[in-house]
């Protein structure tokens, strides 16, 4: 096997019994790299050389003794997360030289773990976007079938992923950026509970729906991932002062005594037959593991892609403000007053999908509209987790699937952005509510492509979503055979 | 019609956007389509419901008034697309 | 047609906190440009803001020595809208839910007090600096300045005259110095004033189109714009003209208001509350633990200083205006100068020298002041010679012993000697003490004023007019 092909457990176990250096395996993903890139064109930024660096750093903690499990490991990071002397550009012409003097905090906990960060990756232009076509530099190509999308806005994480690159990343999740790409893509992705992980650092979005989460090839690796990045942070207000578990104590076999619901509202007409299948077989998965599956509803299951819609560009949009051309990114040099300077350089920073978005979001905003939108949309989700609060009083978690279909041809749904929103509906309701969700690889199309299929839980509830996603893993035994690319 | 042409010429000077004739025509109708799609919120009685701003209920996030390092003024700078070495320099604002 | 003048004042005062209200940098004035930001307040990407408590420590602060309500939960919200000195595109202040509300003060106006409603107070953070090239166009932009933490605080439209305006300005300024939460500082900055202003014909309900007010860099210059705004409306209304709703600048060196040269766009801000920051509730015990570490307050002092010290209410107002004053006065006392006799030199002699500066830059220190009376009390110089002996003080900040000491001032008190000089002075003045004993007793004065001259003022003028009066008598 070649040490691109292990899992984070897998080589943090040959790490530390020395049978493996941090040197080799990172070599091993920097060669990998080289290789299939050209095709997969997840990476926006590597630096092989730091990379090393890192890696002798870290094979000189793991010869002492007591080093962490992602000691070592490479780590690809989505380019929205700061990392400090590195450009983070957001997937934007309007970052594409800004280079943060600071680490985001769960850069930090990386570095501290002794993690090596092997490279920034693509994505949606400031997070917005389900393909990662809207990356004003490079779109990656999905490795299980050429010619056809990664998911958004987390692609290039998923990818990076997915082709064996590097075998964990870290995303961001606003609406699904997470789940979905890692469902089109047969990776595991987790949105933790808001507050559960740091947002310091994260180049924000929607404030109130971010979090960064973890993309990995397993249910365990992403256990060892949020053993890290997850805890309070004093430099983040919306973070939660709540222990961290060992998330990897929660992956144990047999689901006895647990409840899982079926929420009616996410198996509609648009749904795909084969992705529905392959929630159907979860299903079962579960109940042979002991597990009860019961049939529950969450009423306000339609409205939340409306109200998604309104809220998260509607705090883009002032989000997004900082981005004048005054004192970092781009500017427009030939501007020859201040309104010039303002309009020209935002207008040539930011690409269709980003200004669509500002502008939704300042109408919604708008003297005259903020109370028919953004405030009626606010109301909208206190019912939202309402029905959440509810359904988890029958419940412990919620199974369903992630994406109402597998992935699409590049190019095929660029032209209606509505049509695009439409694929985020069974995602975005866990954003809305703050809770957990996984996507777990449940399977490929008869034509070839990754399914994934969605657990969602309660607040602060990883670890039950973990321990359900492990058996849930463990009973489909996809015995992945990864894209030979 | 949910925003008409001269609507999103205003919202897009409130956001510091150029929009030329086919970008103004175009996002016109795209807007339209979203704004359309998001009314199926008013299907629903929200009198009395109070909104939500954070999903998860924290309160009294706070830090203590002691001084941490700034950054230099060279740091400060750095990103800076036009600066003096002092400050960043932007066009007069008329 | 008689018209009546309705003005609210918008105070922002910085908050004297260590560091800014969202990040850890400091918040010294006057450093070089741009050396005291941090990613945080230059609003880079990625970065989130946490709340300083001490802002919240001294609104309630602020809240409670003006009678207000201090609101149990508040929250920020974000202010949008693009300018250079703004990095984030966005101020954070408070819109719907602010910390404090419906509070009052009383302020005194020609011996009448009136009590004025304060609307609400809300905290914010300042924004950064601009500088204008004089000859290129073009601007710099320092952002030392943003992310410090300000105080609003908004009258109710109660303020009748640009006299009550000055004096509720006076008080709020004096309150916060009491409390030291904010240094006063109008032409650093750190306390800010707009004002909005309208008539109506007297009796009408419905206000009048109003104008906003602002650069009025000094309490002088706030009374003096509004002085001139009120002319300038009645002027315009008396002629049958209507007031076009405006925001002038105040111009100090021509007195005049000036409209704003940029187009008056009328801003949408778009308020919403902002993601990042989480609630704040106060709680009773939050409070109460604040209200006993209020001070004593301008009110309160001063009906202190009438009844301990039973000074006039005049004096007590005076001494009181500024806690810095009073603790110069009262510091004063406590050396042993006698209450009256103090005031009277603080109104008198130590303002005038003083010459309009702050107190605490005073070179006599107020136990020095103390010594001082306590030698003319005692007759150790007289009234006239304690004056030079100040002034002197005033110039070397020694104390007066030593002045005294060194100039040889120490008044003459010998009866003896200062007989020899009555007796001389009668001599050399015959035709005066003829018309003295003729019945012209103001002449005293001229003796007296001859004795002082010929002892170097060092005579005890009493001791004189006594032995004047002895010798003449005979």
């Amino acid at each position: 096997m070649n040490p691109y092909e292990l899992t984070v457990g897998q080589a943090a176990d040959l790490l530390a019994a020395k049978k493996l250096s941090s040197r080799e395996l990172v070599q091993s993903c920097l060669d990998r790299i080289e290789q299939v890139e050209p095709q997969v064109k997840a990476f926006l930024n590597i630096q092989p050389d730091q990379a090393l660096v890192q890696a002798d750093a870290a094979d000189v903690r793991l010869a002492e003794g007591g080093a962490g499990s992602l000691c070592g490991v490479p780590v690809s990071i989505k380019d929205l997360i700061c990392t400090q002397g590195t450009a983070t550009t957001c997937g934007s012409r309007m970052l594409e030289n800004f280079v943060p003097p600071y680490d985001a905090t769960v850069i930090s906990s990386l570095k501290a773990e002794g993690a090596v960060l092997i490279g920034k990756v693509a994505m949606d232009e400031f997070a917005m976007g389900s393909t990662t076509e809207n990356c004003a530099f490079q779109t990656p190509d999905n490795p299980w079938k050429s010619g056809y999308v990664c998911g958004g806005s987390s692609g290039g994480s998923a990818a990076s992923v997915a082709a064996l690159e590097c075998p964990a990343s870290l995303g961001s999740d606003t609406g699904g950026s997470i789940r979905q790409p890692a469902s089109l893509c047969g990776v595991v992705g987790l949105k933790p509970t808001y507050g559960r992980v740091s947002r310091y650092g994260l180049v924000a979005f929607a404030s109130s729906l971010d979090q960064i989460g973890p993309l990995t090839r397993d249910v365990h690796d992403c256990a060892l991932m949020m053993n890290v990045i997850s805890g309070y942070d004093r430099l983040d207000s919306t973070s939660v002062q709540r222990d961290v578990p060992d998330y990897t104590a929660a992956l144990r076999e047999g689901l006895a005594g647990m409840t899982i619901g079926l929420p009616r509202e996410y198996f509609g007409s648009g749904l795909d037959p084969e992705v529905e299948q392959a929630t159907m077989r979860g299903v079962d998965v579960l109940k042979a593991a002991g597990a009860k599956v019961v049939d529950v509803s969450l009423p306000h299951t339609d409205y939340c892609l409306a109200v998604y819609y309104l809220i998260a560009p509607a705090e883009a949009s002032s989000n997004l403000a900082r981005y004048d051309g005054v004192s970092y990114g781009l500017r427009d040099l030939e501007a020859d007053s201040l309104l010039d300077m303002y309009k020209k350089t935002r207008s040539k920073g930011f690409a269709d999908e980003v200004k669509r978005r500002i502008l939704i979001g300042t109408y919604a905003l708008s003297s005259g509209y903020y109370d028919a939108y953004y405030k009626k949309a606010s109301q909208v989700r206190t019912l939202i987790l309402e029905d959440f609060k509810q359904v988890f009083t029958q419940c412990d978690l919620l199974i369903s699937p992630v994406v109402p279909t597998p992935a699409w041809k590049i190019g095929e749904k660029t032209d209606d952005p509505l049509a695009l929103y439409l694929s985020d509906v069974l995602t975005t309701p866990a954003n809305l509510a703050g809770i957990p969700g996984i996507s777990v690889p449940g399977g490929l199309t008869a034509s070839g492509l990754p399914v994934g299929i969605q657990l969602q839980g309660p607040h602060f509830a990883e670890d039950r979503l973990l321990y359900a996603a492990y058996n849930l893993e463990k009973g489909l035994a996809l015995n992945t055979v990864w894209p030979k690319l | 019609m949910k925003i008409t042409r001269e609507e999103l010429e205003h919202v897009a000077h409130l956001a510091r956007l150029n929009l030329n004739e086919e970008e103004l025509t175009r996002m016109t109708g795209q807007l339209d389509n979203i704004l359309a799609y998001v009314a199926k919120l008013d299907e629903l009685d929200t009198t009395g419901i109070a909104p939500t701003t954070h999903a998860f209920s924290l309160v009294n996030a706070f830090r203590e008034d002691q001084v941490s390092p700034s950054l230099s003024q060279t740091e400060a700078l750095v990103n800076g697309p036009k600066q003096n070495g002092e400050y960043f320099v932007v066009p007069r604002i008329i | 047609m008689e018209f009546e003048t309705v003005i609210g004042l918008e105070i922002h005062a910085q908050l004297k906190t260590k560091t800014k209200i969202f990040c850890g940098c400091a918040t010294t004035f006057g450093e070089a440009p741009n050396t005291q930001t941090c990613p945080v307040c230059l609003g880079m990407p990625g970065v989130l803001p946490v709340l300083n408590s001490q802002v919240v420590e001294f609104s309630i602060k602020m809240g409670l020595a003006t009678d207000s309500r201090i609101n149990r939960v508040n929250q920020f919200a974000r202010k949008n809208y693009f300018y250079p000195d703004l990095p984030k595109g966005y101020q954070t202040s408070q819109f719907d839910l602010p910390i404090v509300e419906q509070g009052q003060i009383e302020i005194e106006v020609d011996g009448k007090t009136k009590t004025i409603g304060i609307t609400r107070m809300h905290m914010e953070e300042d924004a950064g600096k601009l500088i204008h090239d004089e000859r290129e166009p073009l601007s710099y932009v320092d952002l030392n300045r943003t992310g410090t933490p300000l105080l609003e605080i908004v009258s109710e439209p109660d303020l009748r005259s640009p006299e009550e305006a000055y004096a509720y300005l006076r008080k709020i300024h004096a309150i916060l110095r009491y409390l030291d939460i904010c240094d006063g500082n109008m032409q650093e900055g750190s306390f800010r004033c707009d004002a909005n202003i309208s008539l109506r014909p007297m009796g009408q309900e419905e206000l009048g189109t109003r104008t906003e007010l602002k650069n009025m860099n000094s309490f002088r210059n706030v009374q003096n714009a509004l002085e001139y705004e009120v002319r300038r409306q009645r002027d315009i209304l008396l002629d049958g003209g209507t007031i076009t709703q405006a925001t002038l600048l105040w111009d100090p060196d021509r007195n005049r208001t000036e409209s704003m040269r940029s187009k008056e766009e009328a801003h949408d801000y778009r308020y919403f509350p902002c993601p990042d920051l989480v609630p704040i509730e106060i709680d009773d015990e939050w409070i109460e633990r604040v209200r006993t570490t209020l001070p004593e307050l301008p009110d309160q002092r001063k009906a202190r200083f009438t009844s301990d010290y039973e000074l006039p209410e005049y004096d007590a107002g005076l001494l009181t205006a500024s806690r810095e004053l009073a603790d110069y006065f009262e510091t004063t006392v406590q050396a042993g100068a006698q209450a009256k006799k103090t005031s009277n030199w603080i109104m008198s002699e130590l303002l005038r020298e003083l010459k309009g500066e702050e107190i605490s830059s005073c070179p006599v220190k107020p136990e020095q002041l103390g010594a001082l009376l306590i030698m003319v009390d005692q007759g150790t110089i007289n009234g006239k010679i304690a004056k030079t002996v100040f002034q002197e003080m005033m110039q070397s900040g020694k104390d007066p012993e030593v002045v005294v000491k060194e100039k040889n001032l120490v008044q003459v008190s010998d009866e003896g000697e200062i007989l020899v000089m009555v007796r001389e002075i009668i001599a050399d003045n015959p035709g005066q003490v003829e018309e003295f004993k003729g019945g012209k007793t103001k002449l005293m004065g001229f003796f007296v004023g001859q004795l002082m001259q010929k002892s170097k003022g060092k005579a005890n003028p009493k001791m004189a007019n006594d032995l004047f009066s002895k010798e003449l008598e005979a």
